[in-house]
């Protein structure tokens, strides 16, 4: 049995900050991160942007060196999967049955791709974006693929669409609801990431439900519609959503729903288990207060931050402002704000000038803004969310008003 | 390999190396001073990378690019040596670079 302060479960982005805020806070006891893949922590939002692209290489994703985990004695266990967890006795076990006796245990176990849910879903040239292996396994593989049909219109991927269209291959966009990203955003930005993937060579179909796929080999060959259409493939990327990793901890005994319920100060409802990142979900005040989970990166790390507080012995809820970004061919988007229950959008600007933004309103409350290579409303919209404020809805859509002179 | 001169928030100056190639940020936190958060992992996104570049590199070290100046442009502590960690490149022209952490907005 190891006997360890802290017990970090998931070496993302959200178990690492941890690791580093609390040296970075001066905190001296042992402190455990167990990780299921064979890498040291690294970024995972180039997966779908330069590091699929070739521009970056695994050294320049690592989040930090391996002599800095050594210097700041932060024991790294990769390739190690967590099992089960006793609560009481503050006990984790893993797959080969190493336990750990912990002080804290720290769920930061993200999730995974889900798999798609259709006969065919299982043939090999299906992929998925979510983990480094993944990633490389796909990129082996469009090598020789010239036709690509992308699952699901979310963000990943139509980033790896556009990824992929510049290498020259055909790629097809299927999605099932009326408009790419219809989930996370607004029309005019569905629209306008339509018409530039289009105008890119993608082509995108929308509205179409996948009944299977059909393979030659063991190896898929083609995507069928329910319309009868039959989409020839050499490679298929599912980009579908993420399945939160609750299972362990829920049988552990921990409150879950949509994902390991929380407190502001990231608290499960076990003794000494804290959850953040992709698999926490907790009351967000920018969403009225529904729960839900946020998946990004400064979630991660912010709520991070909050259990480190709390370890430290000055707590600090995390209440900053969602944000977001996506990069797409030269288009930039950042969001700030959750979209949330919103019952009216502003368009700032032109989307014809590729340079605009869409403000999202509910009850005339500033709740969010999508900004497309536009900087400077990204950032002041995330004061104006921040602030929750009503501001007329004439200025808001007027280029020549700056958004931050709204901020009253 | 290139000097690079970094003053930490607390005001300790530290002398680090950097390989040619790499990003003042990437330099600063293989040497783990954790003061830049730099949330977008170097996408120039964020403006969590916030550093002043020492007046007599100024111009070596060049100006913000524009994605880089709007992001800075609402910092309260934007001052015209601001620049994002994460757009300075070091080259061997930059070998003894000096940059001061900005405060935290
Ligand atoms: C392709 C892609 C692009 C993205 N782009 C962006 C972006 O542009 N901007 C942005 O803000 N966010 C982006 N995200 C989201 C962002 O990467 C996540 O929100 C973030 O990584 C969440 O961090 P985490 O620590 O919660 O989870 P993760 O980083 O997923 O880390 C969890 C880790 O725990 C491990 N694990 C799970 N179960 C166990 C177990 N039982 N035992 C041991 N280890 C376990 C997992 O294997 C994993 O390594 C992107 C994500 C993907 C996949
Ligand atoms: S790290 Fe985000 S702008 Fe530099």
């Amino acid at each position: 049995m190891i006997t360890t302060d802290i017990l970090i479960v998931g070496g993302g982005q959200g178990g690492a900050q941890v690791a580093i805020s609390l040296r970075q806070g001066g905190y001296e006891g042992s402190i455990v991160m167990v990780g299921d893949e064979p890498d040291m922590p690294y970024d995972r939002p180039p997966l779908s942007k330069d590091y699929l692209a070739g521009d970056k290489t695994v050294d320049r994703l690592l989040l930090r060196k391996a002599e800095f985990w050594e210097k700041n004695k932060i024991d790294l266990c990769v390739g190690k999967r967590i099992a089960s967890i006793d609560a009481e006795a503050h006990v984790a076990i893993t797959d080969d049955e190493e336990k750990f006796q912990y002080g804290y245990l720290i769920w930061a176990a993200g999730g995974y791709a889900r798999p798609l849910p259709i006969p065919g879903g299982d043939l090999s040239g299906i992929h998925v974006i979510r983990t480094r292996e993944q990633v490389d396994l796909l990129r082996l593989e469009v090598e020789n693929a010239r036709e690509i049909v992308v699952i699901g219109g979310g963000y990943i991927g139509l980033e790896a669409a556009a990824v992929l269209t510049k290498q020259g291959k055909k790629v097809t966009i299927l999605e099932a609801e009326s408009r790419v990203l219809a989930r996370v955003a607004g029309a005019p930005i569905s629209e306008f990431y339509e018409s530039e993937h289009r105008a890119q060579g993608v082509t995108i179909h929308t509205g179409v439900a996948v009944t299977h796929l059909e393979g030659e080999n063991g190896r898929v060959k083609s995507v069928v519609l329910a319309n009868g259409d039959e989409i020839s493939a050499d490679l298929v990327i599912a980009g579908i959503g993420l399945i939160p990793n609750k299972d362990i901890i829920e049988a552990a005994g921990a409150k879950c729903s949509n994902g390991v319920e929380v407190d502001e100060l990231c608290r499960t409802s076990l003794p000494d288990i804290f959850s953040i990142g992709d698999c926490a979900c907790h009351a967000n005040k920018f969403a009225e207060g529904a729960f839900l989970r946020v998946e990004s990166v400064p979630n991660a790390v912010g709520q991070a931050k909050a259990v480190v507080s709390v370890i430290l012995g000055d707590p600090k809820p995390f209440v900053d402002v969602p944000w977001f970004w996506s990069n797409q061919y030269d288009l930039k988007l950042q969001t700030a704000g959750l979209n949330h229950g919103y019952d009216e959008t502003i368009l700032r600007g032109d989307p014809a000038t590729r340079s605009f933004s869409l403000i999202y309103l509910r009850k005339g409350q500033v709740v969010a803004v999508d900004a497309v290579n536009m900087i400077k409303d990204f950032m002041a919209g995330k004061k104006l969310v921040e602030k929750g404020l009503v501001v007329d809805k004439a200025s808001l859509a007027d280029t020549d008003i700056l958004l931050k002179s709204l901020l009253g | 390999m290139s000097k690079l001169i970094v003053v930490t928030r607390d005001g300790e100056e530290k002398i680090l190396s950097g390989s040619v190639g790499s990003s003042v940020l990437e330099v600063i936190h293989d040497a783990g001073i954790e003061d830049l958060m730099a949330l977008c992992g170097g996408c120039c996104s964020c403006a969590t990378c916030h550093v002043y570049v020492d007046d007599e590199w100024i111009s070596a070290a060049g100006a913000a690019n524009e994605d880089e100046a709007d992001l800075l442009e609402d910092s309260e502590h934007r001052k015209t040596a601001s620049r994002l960690a994460c757009q300075i490149k070091i080259t061997d022209k930059l070998d003894g670079l000096r940059v001061i952490v900005a405060p935290e907005d």
